[in-house]
């Protein structure tokens, strides 16, 4: 059995929840399993903001936010330098042999810090996400894309096929329909539908830009490569 | 909405076929609601309650019930149930924390007055400071009400707890409420996968003359008990007649064992029989208490879990049989006062094999690893602590 139970840690804007939700959906598209906890209380831009999953290829019973996860994402390098969270330390309550992947392009984790996360065996992933996010998508808002596909990634839990299902879902909703009464969509739609396909076209290219860098840098999972 | 047929209730619950969705604890009370043809719902706002009754607000809307009104405060909204009831109409309410405070002494006149109704409990933290989180205490003050109380793990057992609740709360052995609880926010606001029967299948409608006592009459209990002059005095008679009354009302609560038996396939669920230590819980206690069964199968351990679905009646017998060879016993609970571990460590022998806890309040989530710290301690397990915190 696979579990893993993810603390999303960002600030207000960058996406944290709306990642989530992703997340859970490409478990759910592929015949998986996810929980997320919703999460309360008013945010805003830059402030902290935290979101939890949990993972898995069987039922997930379990309720209530993550206090002791297996995998730690931090979408902006504030969280640890300037203690942008709801959890301090940022490890706080990390298990043994977990993952944290954090979105910055030097190392920002202490040395103390180093200490506690090596003899908990924690395997560190430092990766620029809002460069690649605006380099491939010309945003930033896409630096949650960039982490997702990192995610999925390193831990293959889902196809590439289910990650764009829950993205598209996500964008075009059940809203639009490509095909079939395409006369009943007027232009101002077409137009948004259209903008809409772009930026869903960018976000894929994102995340299968760090889909890709999972493998080049060898950090794929052994136990996903098994399934 | 789509035009429903009346169906037997034996049919709908145990043998139409069911379709399987992903919804919320709250869409799940509030489709059960829509299956129970239900005549007349009222309520007062109080979160997290207040999601499912502006859900019921728009099945109402869409036709499924007959009224629907926002009454002044929960004193009110509970009156006007035992009023609606009283008249002859099925009827449905909600609330949270401290709004059923507020509602508790309509809501405990209920089984004396022998209103059938459901009542969805969403419960949320009652005590001062104010909060809004889940924190199940407030389900130990309906507990010597003489209501039937039933408490869900997850958004499947409220839709099935809700559309049963009904049927066995008239049940004319029965015929006292039903509370339906469960933990606000964790299965309410959450989404769960929901196996539910036909949209277009409802419950008969009420049959108010299938009843012990008939709506409305003053000519014999409970209205007389009210209106007879000797029984407001002290005297044998006044005495007598409230004491047969109370006799009755918990015969009528453990009679509803049997239909809990036949709808809800019976008041506990037991995991792994054959377990050394068994982790007993209720509502969203038992779910975190199923992941940490599975923890400790994983690691070799033998433990069990009894979930606790039906609080009042109480299965004493059942968790007596189930937990005769247990070494330890573990209770958690979404409270501070474990009313869970009283009522087990009631009703078997050696109540020091009870360990009360772990417990969490005011809101806080219950991780399964609070659990497993509680089971390494039954099994004399020393592990070193290897989470940072």
């Amino acid at each position: 059995m696979k579990r893993y139970n993810i603390r999303i840690a960002g600030v207000g804007g960058q996406g944290v929840v709306t990642s989530a939700h992703i997340l859970g959906n490409a478990m759910s598209a592929a015949g998986k399993y996810a929980t997320l906890v919703p999460f309360f209380g008013s945010e805003k831009r830059m402030a902290p903001v935290e979101a939890y999953v949990r993972v898995s290829d069987q039922p997930i019973y379990e309720v209530g936010e993550v206090v002791y996860p297996n995998v730690i994402m931090i979408y902006h390098p504030q969280v640890i330098t300037h203690g942008k969270s709801y959890t301090m330390p940022f490890y706080s309550g990390l298990k043994e042999g977990g993952m944290v992947i954090i979105n910055t392009d030097v190392d920002i984790i202490p040395q103390e810090d180093w200490q506690i996360l090596n003899d908990l065996n924690t395997r560190v992933f430092n990766i620029p996400a809002t460069k690649i996010a605006l380099d491939i998508a010309g945003t930033e808002l896409a630096t949650n894309m960039a982490m997702l596909g990192l995610f999925f990634g390193i831990t293959r839990l889902v196809g590439f096929e289910h990650i764009e299902q829950a993205v598209r879902e996500r964008f075009l909703g059940n809203t639009f329909v490509a095909s079939g009464g395409t006369t009943a969509l007027d232009s101002a739609i077409e137009k948004k539908f259209k903008k809409k396909m772009e930026l869903l076209e960018k976000n894929m290219q994102v995340i299968k830009e760090t889909f890709k860098v999972a493998e080049e840098r060898g950090w794929v999972e052994e136990t996903a490569l098994i399934n | 909405m789509p035009e429903q047929r009346v169906i037997d209730a034996d049919e709908l619950i145990l043998k139409t076929e069911r379709q399987r969705k992903f919804i919320t604890g709250a869409q799940a009370m509030a489709e059960a609601v829509k299956r129970a043809n239900v005549d007349i719902a009222i309520a007062y706002p109080i979160t997290p309650q207040s999601e499912v009754m502006h859900l019921v607000g728009d099945i109402w809307a869409q036709g499924y019930l007959r009224d629907y009104y926002r009454a002044e405060e929960e004193y009110g909204a509970m009156s006007a149930i035992a009023g609606a009831v009283r008249g002859g109409a099925r009827a449905f309410s909600a609330t949270s924390g401290p709004g059923l405070l507020r509602g508790l002494e309509a809501i405990a006149s209920w089984p004396g007055h022998r209103i059938p109704v459901v009542l969805g409990v969403l419960t949320r933290v009652v005590n001062a400071p104010l909060s809004i989180q889940p924190d199940n205490v407030e389900i130990s003050y309906l507990l010597n009400c003489g209501m039937v109380v039933l408490h869900a793990e997850n958004q499947q057992d409220v839709f099935d707890f809700t559309l049963a609740g009904f049927v066995i709360s008239e049940k004319v052995d029965v015929y006292i409420p039903v509370a339906v609880c469960t933990e606000g926010f964790f299965v309410t606001h959450a989404k769960g996968y929901v196996n539910m029967t036909p949209e277009d299948l409802k419950l008969p409608p009420r049959d108010p003359y299938k009843a012990p006592v008939p709506p409305t009459d003053c000519e014999i209990p409970p209205a007389r008990i009210q209106r007879d002059a000797p029984v407001q005095k002290s005297n044998f008679m006044s005495y007598l007649i409230h004491a047969v009354w109370q006799q009755e009302i918990w015969s009528s609560n453990r009679r509803a064992m049997k239909y809990i038996n036949h709808y809800l396939g019976g008041p506990i669920e037991v995991v792994n029989e054959d377990a050394e230590v068994f982790i007993v819980a209720s509502g969203c206690a038992a779910a975190q208490g199923r992941e940490a069964v599975r923890y400790a199968n994983m690691e070799g351990l033998n433990v069990g879990l009894v979930k606790v679905k039906s609080i009042r009646p109480f299965p004493e017998k059942q968790i007596r049989q189930v937990l005769s060879n247990a070494k330890a016993i573990i209770v958690p609970e979404h409270n501070i006062v474990g009313w869970l571990a009283k009522e087990v460590k009631a009703c078997i022998p050696n109540s020091d094999a009870v360990i009360g806890g772990p417990r969490v309040y005011g809101g806080m989530t219950l991780p399964v690893e609070l659990i497993m710290e509680k089971v390494y301690d039954a099994f004399g397990i020393k592990k070193s602590k290897k989470v940072v915190v």
